[in-house]
């Protein structure tokens, strides 16, 4: 058993010395899923998740179809050796949850009225897990629709953020947590926006805030938001403009 | 999905500031909680919330602990939207919205740190407590994840802690409680159109774009749920916690 950690961030610095606001090296490819209408690859250090995007397709069972609109559905899954302890494949009770929070998320985006009748699959899969797999995913699979070629009202963009405690047990909000962070500190947020709609399109949270320590990793996120949303748009561009 | 009509006499109402049941935007219906409803159970409550009515009962078990906390007993939760509570519902296994419905209940437990797992080690590393906290709904009609929220916490607040001798678990006349201290309570927030409700019913979630689920421990934020296809602005969000605080004074006073 791992043993935590005295602090998760000292004079300013965190455990991979990053500083409380700053993200991760994001690495954001698409097309790395040649068979599918649109995918996309984000890294966010560590973690990596690949993104595929297959429809507007005929939807079975038929039950499930919508007359006035398509469907989008999302399935969020981890590879066995993506984790420390492997994981029994499969989608499990959590990753169930998270399928079901990444397709509200992208609905909220997706033009649905233009395709009635079919549904949308997004396929999203860790393959390597360093924290914030959800919202890397997430950021993933809104690339990967559009590269698909969906009409998107537009991305939809996440960085999770937390608390962390640092040598004298105060906690200290940061923003892209990673895997210590996450597993030892006091909270640990997914949050994804809707630049375009100026909307909070995902948010989760389990551990312990006030409403001012809330607002302030927010702030940061938003921040690290900004910065990933324009990786989005440059990996996009990158493949459309032969750049 | 809700008719047209319907959604439109409900936004207009709003508009008003008056619900089509006749509450403000920003009040609870009637919650009663009854506990101790169950006898073969450890801990039970039946929570009310007007016309929802969830049943949830604590199950203690021994067995092994998890191989990398074996020092922790164990909590469980899980849910089942009946198919008798609601005709929309249907039998087979957990639909993504009860497994949602359970992991948000058991996050703010396990977050607000409410029962002290260190202290249901039978023998380090090889037995330990195993807590079940099973909800299920009887009538469905709106935010049962506030419901089950307040029969989870009303359940393991009374249950009681058996007693492991000689390889059997002794259930009768048990004195010790289940090692529980602190209250969590959750406030849930759908939007309809531009309107933000609190307490949802049925007919006002088939109508949701968003909904938000806070948890709240002692005046903090303990866990967070947005569901709904569509989103929420940065100033409803700050709105929702400033209420789901307010509201929460009054959900502990239901749980007493």
């Amino acid at each position: 058993m791992e043993v935590k950690p005295k602090f998760l961030i000292k004079n300013g610095k965190r455990l991979d010395g990053r500083k409380v606001g700053e993200w991760r090296e994001i690495k954001i490819t698409t097309g790395v899923i040649p068979n599918a209408d649109g995918s996309c690859q984000v890294d966010f250090g560590k973690t990596k998740v690949i993104a595929a995007v297959y429809g507007p397709r005929e939807l079975h069972p038929k039950h499930m179809v919508l007359s006035d609109r398509a469907l989008v559905r999302a399935r969020y899954d981890m590879l066995s050796f993506s984790v420390e302890d492997r994981k029994r494949p499969g989608p499990g009770r959590r990753e169930i949850e998270i399928s079901k929070v990444i397709a509200e998320a992208l609905r909220s985006v997706v033009m649905v009225e233009k395709f009635p009748r079919s549904v949308i699959d997004v396929f999203v899969t860790v393959i390597q897990a360093d924290a914030s797999t959800r919202i890397a995913g997430l950021n993933a699979a809104s690339v990967a629709l559009a590269d698909a070629g969906i009409p998107m009202k537009g991305l939809v963009t996440g960085v999770a953020f937390g608390k962390i405690y640092d040598e004298t047990g105060k906690g200290v909000m940061v923003a892209d947590v990673f895997k210590p962070e996450d597993q030892w500190g006091e909270a640990d947020i997914a949050y994804a926006k809707s630049i375009a709609n100026d909307e909070v399109v995902l948010l989760q949270m389990d551990g312990d805030v006030t409403k001012k320590e809330f607002l302030e990793g927010k702030a940061m996120a938003d921040k690290a938001i900004e910065y990933t949303y324009q990786e989005q748009v440059k990996a996009l561009k990158a493949k459309y403009e032969g750049d | 999905m809700i008719d047209k009509v319907t959604l439109k006499l409900m936004n207009d109402s709003f508009k008003k500031g008056v619900r089509l049941d006749g509450r403000k935007l920003d009040e609870f219906r009637d919650i009663t909680v009854e506990t101790g409803v169950i006898s073969k159970a450890e801990g039970s409550a039946m929570v009310s919330l007007g016309n929802s009515k969830v049943l949830v009962g604590v199950k203690v078990n021994a067995g092994e602990p998890y191989s990398d906390s074996p020092d922790s007993g164990v909590l469980m939760t899980g849910a089942e939207l009946t198919a008798y509570s609601h005709d929309s519902f249907e039998t087979g296994p957990p639909s993504p919205a009860a497994i949602e419905i359970a992991r948000v209940v058991d996050r703010a437990i396990r977050e607000a740190k409410i029962i002290d797992v260190s202290k249901l080690v039978i023998k380090s590393g090889e037995k330990v407590w195993l807590v079940f906290v099973d909800i299920y709904t009887i009538n469905a009609d709106g935010n049962i994840f506030d419901a089950a929220t307040l029969g989870a916490m009303a359940a393991l607040a009374t249950a009681k802690l058996p007693i492991f001798k000689d390889g059997e678990i002794i259930r009768e006349n048990l004195k010790d409680s289940l090692p529980v201290d602190g209250k969590v309570v959750s406030s849930t927030f759908v939007k309809v159109g531009e309107s933000v409700l609190v307490d949802p019913t049925m007919q006002e979630e088939s109508a949701l774009d968003a909904r938000l689920t806070i948890g709240i421990k002692d005046g903090n934020i303990v866990s967070l749920q947005k569901g709904g296809n569509h989103g929420f602005n940065d100033q409803e969000v700050e709105d929702m916690i400033d209420r789901s605080i307010v509201h929460s004074k009054k959900l502990l006073k239901a749980l007493k």
